[in-house]
This record gives structure tokens, C-alpha cells and sequence, in this order.
């Protein structure tokens, strides 16, 4: 059982604020990824729920207890690392008995907690090895056992597969979700990485420049972000984003492409204090089509597998985004026909993925509820 | 114009062959890509074809002529590193400048201004030429070290990893640019990674190096839809690809420990001559869930990706990772039917690994 709740929680070094107030709860169970590029405040945060880390304003509560001012080790929190932290000299058994034996558990019961830990993870083979022999994979499961075999009631992971080649990333990827749906102890997981955010968050918190800038499930922060950092830090790419002005319910887009605005959208692009608007759509939200609104140049195109990714310069200069250059955007298509460098090309956009965005105060604008 | 060959390449460090017997050629205008995992060999072939590192068996050739005897600088290869490595006192403009003003080239201060304003043009650095390259971001440094690499028209271009330091969205931005770049350039490139999405969407052609050794060349589709063996399988494609133990029995391939069994008759790809046990592959895009499909399992795992979201199906003790389109409306613990694309499937030897067909 933990249920974390942070209350105007911040954090300064010196004059330079690391976290801004930030308010939010983590529920009983619940798997919350904190997601941000490097430097954002996403480690901090953690630091100071762990306790590894003093708040210098706010409060920190555990299942309704002010814990602000418990020691780390008061908080019955384990924490992985991203680094592989297991003593070289002891066999794997003896590195996950270990936070056991210090804490003076008896010989029997500590066997017994080993035996579970290693059969979920899988690694009953690998107890008699050193860490030494063990793959990068193996030693991550043996670090990940450690901390499970003290049964915490809550786990906060700082990039814990960061170190790993991506290889083994996505299986354990998989294996730290699976065991979450086993135990469902709450998880607060850092990473910079939006893919792993994305498959395991029951929850994301994206964080940028100090502050949070969107809580969601990973279909609102995908299909519904609350502004353009979030657009464009989500998937790969991101959402694309294009500038354009706003007149009689049609953006008007570089290289004089015409996107129409559907109804429920237009009050909202009406409403804006200039005729600048910043249209933004998925990837896969297109259709290649002879008769389409959007048209553009080949500027680039790749196989990533089972799909083809179009890179499209909707003006045709030579240049491209940036210092008035070309606006590049980036369509998803099936990878059967191929698209030669500079080939001319017109596409549609799927007006339920339409998003419209406020270009002076980065924010996403809304939709009219539907009557 | 240039055009490199390896011929049967040994480089042993002490007691460790690093490369045995490597041999490929990298054609003119081509973005050769080298890619395997940490160790593979990777960096050693490259500096072997700068002349930095000195083979012990095997030649390298340029446009038919052996470099062997060639030291570095008379190769005319430009390189672009993981670390950028520019001079920080000096301006974007002068470290552009920097290899035209060898005192052996004698380049006219204004053949070198064109040279340098073209090429900071095609890089999108025009406007940072009088900024100090301390001063710079990550992305905009690693442009200017390939300015720098391309100012002066070598003969070939050797990158290793020049992408690695960068968060995603710039790798993805400048994986494009350089993608665009060489091919309206037309420059021959040999392209150093480990990560597979840098290998499909810019090369040209691949070359999969494992343990010093070459295990696959051929274009990205070549790589994709026929690894050499499970382990290019595995190494391309994200999800990965879904390695299944099988054998052939009563005319029927049957996965281990699962009940899935695909009866030999309907699979007109699968070998005549199958082994008792094999490996079977397939794609996790290749796992399509249908209504009327014959195999059924329990979802234990989602992981919705946004663009797609990624089920982990369970059939006996087996779990199969099937691709779908979008935020699945899925839950866990669901039954679900399920189909695999039979012309689709690939199929390799249980102890080597290698493709059987």
C-alpha cells in the first residue's frame, strides 16, 4: 500500500529553480512514468519523494503521513538505479539475499523470499554465478530482484534500462510491466525516453523547464497534448507541426497548401487574438492522394520495416526548416510504393486527427462540445 | 568519385580477432551502413579503411587501387566522430575553413569563403558562421563537424556513430538531413552504427557485422524480409521479431509447449525439407488479430506506443507479440483470435541460426 501525494513541492539550487511547485498524487498501485528531456526536473522530483533529496518548499505525504522530513531509509522505498550495483565477489543468491540479511530477517524465511523473487524474473538458473558472468540483461534482472525481494511498497526507478544495449531494452521493458501487473506496487519510473513512458505508464507526467506540463494516459498525452512541447516530445516523430494563418475556416500553410477546418474547431480559431494558428497532425493522420488539399516535394524517404516514412517539403526553395526556409512534415504510408527524392505529392489529413495550436501562448486550443 | 573494396580483412588484437576475413564493396554515391553491436568489430573496419589501424591480413581498396601502403592523410577520407571535435575559440566560419587552409592545398582565401558559405548553406548553419563553436548546441556542433567533414570533397566520407550523442529529436532531424544531403550530393559514405532505425531508414545497403565477422549485406528490405539468420532477425525491427522453437510433425509445424500448429499443407513457403526442430520468425506486424483466426491467446501485456499499440499474447507457455494500429481498445487477461501471415514467415536452424530458406 502507498499512495504518494506531492503539495507544492519544489526544489532550488541556489537561484536556479530544479522543480517549480508542482502538486500530484500517485494512487495505490498505480505505474506513473515521469518523462522529460535531461535536465528537467524529473530526478529531482524523485530524489525528494525517496527522501534522498530535501524539498525546499512543499510537502511530501505517504499514504496521508507527512513524510517530509523521514530519512530515505525511514520510507520503506526501494530504489533501482540505472547502474548495475551488485557486489562482484557474492553469487547472485547472495547479492538479492543481501538487503534481507542486513536487515537480520532469519535464514529460512530469507531463502523462501529469494526462491519467489527469482522465479518471477526468471533467473532460478543463475543463482550460484558472480555478476561477472552474468549479460547486461541478467545482471539488470538480478538488480531488479534485489529490490523486489524486499517487498517495498513502492519502487522508484530512475532509468533503469538506460545503460542496457537496445537489445535487451525492450524485453525488459516488458518484464518490469509484467511484474507491476503481479504486484502492483506503486511505481514511479524516470525516463527521457517517450517509448517506454508511452508502453508502460498507467500514467504520464511529462516535465519540462522545471514544471509539469501535462498528466495524462498515454492516449491523452498522444492524441490530446496540452501544448506544443508535448505534441512534439511525444512519438517519433512527433506530431507535426505548421504554421499558418486562419481565414474563413481554412489555414493557410506554407507553399499555399489549404487545410479546411471542420466546424467544431472553428469557433476556437475564430476566437484567437491574430490570424496565426499552428495546425498539428500525426504522422499516420495522412493520406497520399491525387486529389489531395496538402501537396508538398519528396525531400526525403525511409523504410523503418513494415512502414515507409515520407519526409515532405511543403514549399519547394531548397532549404529547409528554420531561418525561412522549408517547413519539412513527416507522412506514415505503406511501404509498398516507393517515392523518389523531389517526386511531387498531395495528401489528406484525417480532420478528426486535426489538433490546432496558439502559436504566442503554445497551447492547445479546444474543440466546441459537441451539442 | 570513389569506390572502396575489403578483401578478406583479418585484424587480431593480442589473443582477439576483431575482424576475420571481412570482405564487401562500397560503390560509388552509395551510404554504406556497417551495423552491429558493441564489439562487433565496427570501428576497426572503419579506421582500417582510414589507414588509422593497420590490417594483418587482407586489402583495401580504392577505386580498384590498393591503399595499403598509403598513409592517413593521402587517403582523403574525411571523418565525422561521435565527439564533435571542433575548436572552441574559433568560429563556426574558421573551423569550416580549417581543411581548406592546409598549407598543401594553397586554396584561395576566396575559393575557401564560397566553399565554406555553400556549405554551411546546405547544413542550415548560414546563420551561426561568426558564433564561437563553444557557444553552440549539441545539434547544431555535430552539423558543423560534418561541415566540416564535407567542405573539402574528399573522396569518402566515414562516420562512426556521429548521431549517438544526440537526444531523439534531433537524431531523427539530422538522420533525415544527412539521409537528403548525401543523396542530392551523391558522396560515398560509410555509415558506422548500432541502432537498427539508423541502419534501415538511411542506408543504401547494410552490412551486419557480428563477432568480427560479416553475417549479411543487402539493401534494408533485403535485411528486413530475409535476415541471413535469427540473429539479423532480431537485430532489425522494433518490436522485435518473434523467434519460436518449432518442429515438423504428421505434416503440421508445431510451436513448442503452445497449441498453436499450422498445418504444412496450407503453408506453401515453409521449406520442403524442414528439419525435426527449427526456429520459427514472425514479425510482430505479422500477427494480425482476426475474429475468424484459428490460434487464440490471453493478452497479459499492453504497450500502447501511440502510432501503435503492442499486445503480448499468450498461448501455452509461448508469448507472441502482434502489432496493432493506433491505442488498442484491448484489456488484460482478454481471449483473443488470432492470425499469423503465412507467406510472411521465416524459418532457421535450431543450432546455427542460419535462414533455411
Amino acid at each position: 500500500m502507498a499512495e504518494i501525494e506531492l503539495r507544492q513541492v519544489a526544489k532550488k539550487f541556489g537561484n536556479l529553480w530544479a522543480v517549480k511547485p508542482m502538486d500530484l498524487t500517485i494512487h495505490d498501485g498505480e505505474f506513473v512514468a515521469l518523462l522529460g528531456p535531461s535536465g528537467c526536473g524529473k530526478t529531482t522530483t524523485l530524489r525528494m519523494i525517496s527522501g534522498l533529496e530535501a524539498v525546499t518548499a512543499g510537502r511530501v505525504y505517504i499514504n496521508g503521513e507527512d513524510v517530509t522530513w523521514l530519512s530515505a531509509s525511514q520510507r520503506n522505498i526501494a530504489f533501482v538505479f540505472q547502474f548495475f550495483a551488485l557486489y562482484p565477489q557474492m553469487t547472485v543468491r547472495q547479492n538479492i539475499a543481501f538487503p534481507l540479511e542486513s536487515q537480520g530477517m532469519k535464514r529460512a524465511l530469507i531463502n523462501q523470499r529469494v526462491d519467489e523473487v527469482v522465479k518471477i524474473l526468471r533467473i532460478e538458473h543463475l543463482l550460484q554465478r558472480k555478476p561477472g558472468a552474468l549479460s547486461g540483461g541478467d545482471k539488470q534482472r538480478v538488480a531488479l530482484a534485489r529490490a523486489l525481494v524486499r517487498k517495498p511498497a513502492c519502487f522508484l526507478m530512475d532509468e533503469p534500462l538506460g545503460a542496457l544495449d537496445a537489445e535487451f531494452r525492450e524485453a525488459m521493458r516488458a518484464e518490469i510491466k509484467r511484474l507491476h501487473l503481479a504486484q502492483h506496487a506503486t511505481t514511479v519510473y524516470v525516463t527521457h525516453d517517450q517509448v517506454e513512458a508511452m508502453a508502460m505508464g498507467d500514467r504520464i507526467v511529462v516535465m519540462s523547464a522545471a514544471e509539469i506540463q501535462q498528466i495524462g494516459t498515454p492516449a491523452e498525452v498522444y492524441h490530446t497534448p496540452t501544448n506544443l512541447f508535448v505534441a512534439n516530445f511525444i512519438g517519433s516523430p512527433g506530431m507535426n507541426l505548421v504554421p499558418g494563418k486562419y481565414a474563413d475556416g481554412r489555414v493557410h500553410l506554407p507553399g499555399g497548401s489549404v487545410c479546411t477546418v471542420p466546424p467544431a474547431w472553428q469557433p476556437a480559431l475564430a476566437a484567437l487574438p491574430s490570424d496565426d494558428v499552428i495546425l498539428g497532425f500525426r504522422p499516420e493522420a495522412t493520406q497520399v492522394s491525387d486529389t489531395g488539399a496538402l501537396r508538398g516535394t519528396v525531400y526525403a524517404s525511409d523504410l523503418h520495416g513494415s512502414y515507409t516514412m515520407l519526409h515532405i517539403s511543403l514549399e519547394r526553395t531548397g532549404r529547409i526548416n528554420g531561418n525561412g526556409g522549408d517547413k519539412i512534415v513527416h507522412i506514415r504510408t505503406r511501404r509498398d510504393v516507393a517515392y523518389p527524392l523531389g517526386t511531387e505529392i498531395r495528401f489528406d489529413l484525417d480532420p478528426e486527427m486535426m489538433r490546432f495550436f496558439d502559436p504566442k501562448s503554445e497551447k492547445a486550443l479546444s474543440k466546441e462540445a459537441r451539442g | 568519385m570513389s569506390q572502396i573494396t575489403l578483401k578478406n580483412i583479418t585484424k587480431r588484437f593480442g589473443v582477439v580477432t576483431a575482424l576475420n576475413d571481412v570482405s564487401f564493396e562500397i560503390r560509388d554515391a552509395e551510404l554504406f551502413v556497417l551495423l552491429g553491436p558493441t564489439g562487433a568489430g565496427k570501428t576497426t573496419t572503419l579506421r582500417i579503411i582510414a589507414g588509422l589501424t593497420k590490417q594483418d591480413a587482407g586489402s583495401v581498396c580504392f577505386d580498384g587501387q590498393s591503399v595499403d601502403a598509403l598513409p592517413p592523410a593521402d587517403r582523403d577520407v574525411a571523418f565525422v566522430f561521435q565527439q564533435y571535435s571542433l575548436y572552441p575559440n574559433m568560429t563556426v566560419y574558421e573551423n569550416l575553413a580549417f581543411p581548406l587552409r592546409a598549407p598543401l592545398r594553397r586554396m584561395k582565401e576566396e575559393e575557401i569563403k564560397k566553399r565554406v558559405t555553400e556549405t554551411a548553406e546546405v547544413l542550415r548553419i548560414g546563420h551561426l558562421l561568426q558564433r564561437k563553436t563553444a557557444r553552440l548546441s549539441g545539434g547544431e556542433m555535430q552539423r558543423v563537424a560534418i561541415g566540416r567533414a564535407i567542405v573539402r570533397s574528399p573522396r569518402v566520407y566515414l562516420m562512426d556513430e556521429p548521431l549517438s550523442n544526440l537526444d531523439a529529436k534531433l537524431r531523427e532531424a539530422l538522420r533525415v538531413e544527412l539521409s537528403h544531403l548525401q543523396r542530392t550530393q551523391g558522396s560515398t559514405t560509410l555509415f558506422v552504427t548500432h541502432d537498427q532505425i539508423e541502419a534501415l531508414t538511411m542506408a543504401d545497403r547494410i552490412a551486419v557485422l557480428n563477432h568480427g565477422r560479416i553475417v549479411q549485406v543487402g539493401t534494408p528490405e533485403d535485411i528486413y524480409d530475409r535476415p541471413a539468420t535469427a540473429f539479423v532477425a532480431q537485430l532489425v525491427g522494433s518490436p522485435k521479431i518473434n523467434l519460436l522453437p518449432a518442429r515438423a510433425e504428421g505434416g503440421a509445424l508445431i510451436v513448442a509447449n503452445s497449441a498453436i500448429r499450422l498445418p504444412v499443407g496450407e503453408t506453401r513457403h515453409a521449406p520442403h525439407h524442414l528439419p525435426p526442430e527449427f526456429i520459427l520468425g514472425v514479425r510482430p506486424e505479422d500477427v494480425r488479430l482476426d475474429p475468424t483466426g484459428m490460434f487464440v491467446g490471453e493478452i497479459v501485456l499492453i504497450e500502447p506506443l501511440g502510432v501503435e499499440t503492442l499486445l503480448h499474447i499468450k498461448n501455452g507457455e509461448q508469448v507472441i507479440v502482434s502489432t496493432v494500429s493506433g491505442i488498442a481498445p484491448a484489456r488484460i487477461g482478454e481471449t483473443v483470435r488470432f492470425q499469423v501471415v503465412r507467406e510472411r514467415l521465416h524459418f532457421f536452424d535450431r543450432v546455427s541460426g542460419a535462414r533455411l530458406m
